[in-house]
């Protein structure tokens, strides 16, 4: 039952093969013995959880269920939950119970009625690569246990690749899905700016930030994105577009598609076994029928400089909101407002989370500005151009989603240049605001390796189809760590 | 460029953040690695180039001023440090 994908869950429950109180249960057990090594959960709470269970079980005998109704979720802990603890990895909000539902969240459990198994560690506010600055310890990679699993959505990748989910939620600001998605073998997505709602999402770039699915196959996370999107009143950049079926091309062959390869990606800078396996997975998309013609992003390099101005001004003042007064974490001692402010922040947060505001403080301060910010700004622009014109020969783009596979837990923590380059292949899908996703496409020296697919905006049901057919051409997706029965 | 402790103190301040001299010096370090790779974008010639604030262009939804939400004070209080009737505490600022 654990090795299941959601459309055979879905079916096992439709026809009484299981009820949903049990399938929750055998997930639940997994993650009480195999959570304490992993890490990859903050909360689990098995009452709320089996109570879902059972309103589920409720739908499916009054055959009022929809084709994930039942089935069990592991959610990142960046969602607010009603009634779970909320935390956002971060001691700031560690007692936080959310009184409210995310729309994510809402969508998910009230509306398709799935089942939360609980919610996954991640880096502190979603700012790492590596899912080391959680102030709940750091998530270990199933593939290898002395190695990080990637970030910031490294619960939710360590949750599904170890099998105590089925599927995951993630959040992607510069690559916080795709990267953990490669180095545990999943399949990951991060939709187009605006497609998923970013309502109760705690907010860490709000120019960049998108929901998006994380689940071993294309075909899941097509399942998932359906649920999981949708314009929504509540978020000011929610897009307003017909409802979408994001399955419905996922049979399509693949003879004709022009697949773009930037010469950028295909440089210097990337582990050459990594390059190995993503040039191989290039050869067999040739095989299904695609043609590969090489393209140029030539602002790409900018990416990672724009972004650590851009990505840090716009938390430095979202996070201006955790103040020790409406809630999260108050400084026990204190002398006067301005005190009380200065020495919550400095306890409440981490040294990854100090560090970018005070970037973010700089770069938007009077006399930096226009030479940081505004220039990030534009760069962002020439960046987005760059997709725009390179989407004029090509249908997808592809190339590497990491650099390297999964890093020694340690490795790269104590420099923070280093781990901000671990993304480099990602960051300038979201200053573009393009969808992207990443599937599994071998191994080097055991590790996995992900292949990144970037497509044009709402290309979302082209980039399934292309995931898919190679899906179902190849097994990497469905290889499994070794030490998870 | 390269950021001074004192200068770091200053933004830490603007940020709302106590941190002691040994912090500035240490996280200094580190703000000016990052601040050399963010160098990088001023070689570039931007002139003419509009800033992009967003992924997607759009103008902000208007919807009427009518009363769209339930009241939900005393659930949003409940997870405040300290309330009082309806308020939030916090420390005297007028004497």
């Amino acid at each position: 039952m654990i090795e299941k994908s959601l459309r055979q869950l879905g079916q096992a429950l439709a026809a009484r093969e299981i009820s949903s109180v049990e399938l929750t249960s055998l997930f639940l057990d997994r993650i009480a013995r195999l959570n304490p090594e992993i890490n990859a959960f903050i909360t689990v709470d098995r009452e709320q959880s089996l109570a879902q269970a059972r309103a589920a079980d409720a739908r499916l005998a009054a055959s009022a269920a929809g084709p994930l109704t039942g089935i069990p979720i592991a959610q990142k802990d960046i969602f607010c939950a009603q009634g779970w603890t909320t935390t956002c990895a971060s001691k700031m909000l560690a007692n936080f119970v959310s009184p409210y539902d995310a729309t994510v969240i809402a969508k998910l459990h009230q509306e398709a009625g799935m089942v939360s198994l609980g919610k996954t560690n991640m880096d502190e506010f979603a700012m790492g690569s590596s899912n080391e600055t959680s102030y709940f310890g750091p998530v270990k990679n199933p593939w290898d246990r002395t190695r990080v699993p990637g970030g910031s959505s490294g619960g939710s990748a360590a949750a599904v690749a170890a099998r105590l989910a089925p599927v995951a939620t993630g959040t992607d600001t510069g690559g916080s899905i795709r990267q953990p998605a490669a180095l545990c073998n999943l399949t990951g997505l991060k939709p187009t700016y605006g497609v998923v709602s970013r309502y109760g999402m705690i907010a860490f770039a709000s120019s960049l930030d998108q929901g998006g699915p994380m689940a071993p196959s294309a075909e899941d996370c097509a399942l998932l994105l359906n649920a999981m999107s949708g314009f929504d009143a509540r978020d000011s950049t929610s897009l307003e577009r017909p409802v979408e079926d994001y399955a419905r091309d996922l049979e399509k062959p693949l003879a004709g598609l022009r697949i773009g390869l930037p010469r950028e990606f295909f440089g210097a800078g990337c582990d050459p076994a990594v390059m190995a396996a993503v040039q191989a997975a290039i050869g067999e998309y040739e095989k299904l029928g695609a043609v590969s013609v090489e393209v140029s992003l030539p602002n790409s390099h900018l990416s990672v400089p724009a972004y650590y101005v851009i990505a840090p001004a716009e938390a430095s003042s979202n996070l201006s909101r955790f103040d020790g007064v409406r809630y999260g974490y108050r400084a026990p001692d204190y002398d006067s407002l301005d005190d009380m402010y200065m020495k919550t922040r400095a306890q409440g947060f981490g040294a990854e989370v100090k560090r970018r505001i005070l970037i973010g403080a700089y770069v938007l301060s009077h006399g930096y500005y226009d030479a940081y910010y505004l220039q990030a700004q534009r760069i962002r622009r020439l960046i987005a151009a760059d997709f725009v014109e390179a989407f004029k020969s090509c249908d997808l783009i592809m190339g590497p989603t990491s650099p390297s596979t999964a890093f020694k837990l340690g490795e790269r923590a104590a420099d923070p240049v280093q781990m901000y380059l671990s993304d480099i292949y990602t960051i300038a899908v979201n200053l573009a605001g393009l969808p992207a996703m990443s599937i599994p496409c071998g191994f080097a020296d055991g590790l996995p390796v992900g292949l990144q697919l970037i497509g044009d905006y709402f290309a979302e049901a082209r980039l399934l189809n292309a995931a898919h057919r190679f899906q179902q051409a190849t097994d990497w997706h469905r290889r499994q760590p070794a030490d998870i029965a | 460029m390269s950021l001074t402790p004192e200068q770091i103190q200053r933004i830490a301040l603007l940020a709302r953040i106590e941190i002691s001299e040994a912090e500035a010096h240490a996280t200094g370090g580190h703000l000016n690695e990052i601040f050399k790779l963010i160098e990088q974008m001023q070689a570039v010639d931007t002139q003419g180039v509009e800033p992009m604030a967003h992924a997607q262009e759009f103008s902000q939804r208007l919807r009427d001023d009518i009363v769209s939400e339930a009241d939900q004070r005393a659930a949003y209080q409940a997870v405040a440090p300290e309330t009082e009737a309806g308020l939030y505490l916090v420390p005297k600022v007028i004497e």
